[in-house]
C-alpha cells in the first residue's frame, strides 16, 4: 500500500510498471510518481519484503524514470478510494487549471460534495497534493494535483 | 574535452542549480510566515532535490569512477560545483527568496523544455519528469510576484528590492560555453543563448502585472559554472556537507 495513503494500493497508483519472471528471478519495475517523493524508499523495500516472504526466486525492484508518471495512470477504483478516504482525487487537466488559478466551483469537497471550494495552498501535506477548504462545511481537505 | 567529459559538466550544472536551490528553500523549513507557505517551499525544495538526485545519479555514471550521488553532493568541494550563481544567493525575506525563484523557474521551465527533445537519454528522461513539476514552481512563483508586487506598500518595496538586487546575477543563465557549444552541435542540449529572450518576455510579462520594475540592463555576474563562486557558497556548504564530512563511514 501506499506509505502516505492507506487506501491506495501501488498497482492503483500506476507506480508498479512491470513484472518480469527470468531465470535470474523476479524483478518488478517501479517509477517515482514525484521526483523527491520520499515514500518510494519505502515502497522497495515494502515489495521486497512482501514478495520474499511469498516467493522462493530472488526479488529484485529497478526504479525507472521513463516513461515518466502521470496521474493518469490511477485507476477510477483508486479514485473513488481516494475521495472515501478524504482526498479530492485529480481531475482532468482543464479543470485542474482552474482549480489552482483559484476559481471556485471547481473540485468538489469529499467531505460534503459541495463545489464551493477554494484553495488555500498549491502545495500541501505532501509533493503531490495542494490544500484546499470548503466554504460550505468549512473543512480543510487535500487535493492530489493532476500530473500529466 | 571529449564529449563524454562535457556531458559530465551539463549534468552537473543541471544537478547542481537544483541541490544548491533545494537546499536554500529548505532553510526556511520551521520558519515561514504562515505554515501554508513553509510547506510550499520545502515541497519544491523536495521536487528540486529528487531531480538533483537523478542528475547527480546520471552524472556519476557518465563519469565512470564510481562516485555515486552522495559522493557528488557531499564530498566536492566550492570550485567543483557549477551551479549559477542566482541559486546560491542568500534567502534574504520572503520577497527575496521567491524573486530568486521567479526568476530561475522561468529559466528552469525553457531549458527543460528543450532538454525534452534531448538525444542524450538519460537526460531526456529527467527533464521530461522535471518539467511536470517545474511546472508548479514557475506557477507558484510567478503568483507572488504579483501577490507581492500589487500587494501592500512593503510587500511591494521588499520584492522590489530582491528582483533588482538578483537582476545581476540572471545574464549567467544563457551565458554559452565550450561545453553548451559542444552539446548543442551533437543535440544533446540547448542553445542557452537562444531563450534568454523568451525568458525576458515571460519574466517581464509577469513582473508588468506585478507593478514591478524590470531592472535596466547592466553588468552580469558570472563564474558558477566554472567553480568560480560568490562567497556565500562555501558557507552553504559547510552546512550542508557537515553531517556526512564529519562521520564519512555512518550509515542510514
Amino acid at each position: 500500500m501506499d506509505p502516505e495513503i492507506p487506501v491506495l494500493s501501488v498497482m492503483d497508483m500506476g507506480v508498479v510498471r512491470d513484472v518480469i519472471h527470468s531465470d535470474e528471478g523476479w524483478k518488478v519495475t517501479i517509477t517515482p510518481t514525484y521526483s523527491g517523493c520520499p515514500a518510494m524508499q519505502t515502497i522497495e523495500s515494502d515489495i521486497l519484503e512482501c514478495l520474499n516472504a511469498k516467493l522462493d526466486e530472488p526479488v529484485t525492484v529497478e526504479t525507472v524514470l521513463r516513461p515518466a508518471w502521470t496521474t493518469d495512470w490511477m485507476t477510477d477504483e483508486g479514485k473513488a478510494r481516494l475521495r472515501e478516504y478524504g482526498i479530492a482525487p485529480p481531475e482532468d487537466p482543464t479543470v485542474d487549471k482552474r482549480a489552482l488559478m483559484g476559481e471556485t466551483d471547481a473540485i468538489a469537497c469529499p467531505n460534503c460534495g459541495s463545489k464551493n471550494t477554494q484553495m488555500v495552498s498549491e502545495f500541501g501535506s505532501t509533493a503531490c497534493k495542494s490544500l484546499f477548504k470548503c466554504n460550505d462545511c468549512l473543512e480543510p481537505f487535500d487535493y492530489f494535483k493532476c500530473l500529466r | 574535452m571529449t564529449q563524454q567529459e562535457a556531458i559530465f559538466e551539463y549534468i552537473l550544472r543541471m544537478g547542481d542549480n537544483s541541490l544548491i536551490l533545494g537546499h536554500r528553500l529548505s532553510e526556511w523549513c520551521g520558519h515561514g510566515p504562515i505554515l501554508e507557505q513553509d510547506i510550499a517551499l520545502t515541497n519544491i525544495a523536495l521536487d528540486l532535490i529528487g531531480q538533483s538526485r537523478n542528475y547527480l545519479t546520471a552524472a556519476g555514471n557518465v563519469e565512470g569512477k564510481g562516485r555515486s550521488e552522495d559522493d557528488l553532493a557531499f564530498f566536492r568541494i566550492e570550485r567543483d560545483f557549477k551551479n549559477v550563481l542566482l541559486v546560491e544567493q542568500p534567502n534574504g525575506d520572503w520577497g527575496v527568496t521567491l524573486a530568486r525563484q521567479f526568476l530561475f523557474d522561468h529559466f528552469h521551465y525553457l531549458v527543460l523544455q528543450d532538454l525534452r527533445n534531448s538525444s542524450h537519454e538519460e537526460l531526456r528522461d529527467i527533464a521530461e519528469k522535471s518539467i511536470k513539476e517545474v511546472t508548479y514552481h514557475v506557477r507558484y512563483s510567478s503568483d507572488w510576484m504579483k501577490r507581492l508586487g500589487d500587494g501592500t506598500e512593503e510587500s511591494h518595496r521588499r520584492v522590489q528590492q530582491g528582483i533588482d538586487d538578483l537582476w545581476r546575477y540572471t545574464g549567467e543563465m544563457f551565458e554559452m560555453d565550450e561545453v553548451d557549444a559542444m552539446l548543442v552541435e551533437a543535440g544533446i542540449a540547448p542553445d542557452l543563448s537562444l531563450l534568454k529572450e523568451k525568458w525576458h518576455e515571460n519574466v517581464s510579462a509577469v513582473l508588468k502585472e506585478a507593478t514591478i520594475d524590470v531592472p535596466e540592463e547592466q553588468f552580469m555576474q558570472t563564474g558558477g559554472k566554472k567553480g568560480i563562486h560568490t562567497e556565500h557558497l562555501g558557507y552553504l556548504l559547510a552546512e550542508m556537507q557537515h553531517l556526512p564530512r564529519t562521520y564519512p563511514d555512518a550509515k542510514w
